[in-house]
């Protein structure tokens, strides 16, 4: 048997506690459900992703917030990190894995490339991901320590945490879509 | 024996006259310019001849000199290796700006293929008889070719670049 004191449990959400019953808001669950088992699907292109290659492994340990399982396929992620220079060419293929990914689903972009060019001002390179596909954190850093990409991923937490369970559906959010040409 | 330079010039010479020109030994490769009309049958010459031998075309590339005349804006530079006799040359053709046109040379070398598509991609010079010719490297929507010089280096939509935090004034952007 392993010793269970060691391990910490998500804070339950705010609510009514009684005799064997507990009532809270179900957004707070679904958001307590997601947050805690972010499935991340790393799209990574360059040294970004070697330092993501490192917070994956065992000493850092993204498993630690629930992102346990890579997901290769975009069908099974809800989280995507984008790692590293996006060249122009690249462009299409990067927004049609986000248009695959199943809602609800959240953008990462780490490092400097990703979150705007980088260095690369250059005719072929993408200046920032969030030309092409919305982005819900972005990761300073050239390349971002992997405590810096695992700062990002809990700071998407708290944003999958508190978000409105019907946020996906509402107007806003398919003009967000809307103005990327997305569907 | 090896192969001479000197005997690669006069073999040439001796074949194509007044099509070949500027013999000159550059960084231990003799280099001459071609007619760009006659770069097909100068590069079988090369290859096919008996004592030449050039089996292998290393390299294809494009240079862009704003500086130069009108007609010799554009230059192909091409690179052939001897394995026999491990000896290089190096071949350049300038080409005119208003019609950068070459025969392509794919039916020489297959490996032409690609370099001679990068070449189109980056500066535009048309190949004439290359099986397909498209960009390569670059996103097909391009509209520019833009290793040409005047075309900009940077992207235009940056808009997280302030130049006077990067001490850039309008000469050196």
């Amino acid at each position: 048997m392993s010793d269970s004191s060691k391990y910490t449990m998500a804070d339950a959400p705010a609510g009514y506690a009684g005799e064997g019953f507990f009532a809270t808001k179900l957004s707070d669950v679904v958001g307590l459900a997601r947050a805690n088992s972010l499935w991340p699907l790393p799209f990574a292109t360059s040294c970004c992703g070697i330092e993501f290659m490192a917070t994956m492994a065992s000493h850092y340990d993204v498993a630690r917030f629930g992102s346990e399982r890579m997901s290769f396929s975009p069908r099974q992620a809800d989280m995507l990190l984008v790692m590293g220079t996006i060249a122009k060419k690249m462009a299409p293929i990067l927004r049609q894995v986000y248009e695959q990914m199943a809602e609800p689903k959240w953008v990462i972009a780490v490092g400097a490339c990703a979150s705007s060019g980088g260095v690369f001002d250059t005719y072929s390179v993408l200046q920032g991901i969030d030309k092409v596909i919305p982005v819900d954190v972005y990761v300073p850093g050239c390349p971002p320590r992997p405590e810096q990409i695992l700062d990002g991923v809990m700071r998407l937490q708290e944003i999958v945490k508190n978000e409105s369970v019907r946020r996906r559906s509402s107007d806003e959010y398919q003009d967000l879509l809307g103005s990327y040409n997305i569907k | 024996m090896a192969l001479e330079s000197a005997v690669i010039q006069q073999k040439v010479i001796d074949q194509f006259g007044l099509k070949v020109a500027d013999f000159v030994q550059l960084h231990d490769i003799l280099t001459f310019e071609v007619a760009p009309e006659a770069i097909l049958e100068v590069m079988k010459y090369l290859k096919e001849d008996e004592t030449l031998r050039f089996n292998f075309l290393t390299d294809i590339c494009g240079v862009h000199y704003p500086e130069y005349a009108q007609e010799r804006q554009f230059a192909v530079v091409y690179h052939m290796h001897n394995w026999v006799d491990n000896v290089r040359v190096r071949i350049k053709c300038f080409l005119p700006a208003s019609n950068p046109e070459i025969d392509s040379v794919v039916s020489l070398f297959l490996g032409a293929n690609w370099m001679e598509r990068e070449t189109y991609d980056f500066f535009g010079i048309i190949f004439k008889g290359h099986p397909q010719l498209k960009r390569i490297l670059n996103m097909d929507e391009m509209t520019v070719f833009p290793m040409r010089r005047e075309f900009p280096l940077e992207d235009g939509g940056r808009t997280d670049k302030d130049d006077r935090f990067f001490g850039r004034t309008q000469q050196n952007c």
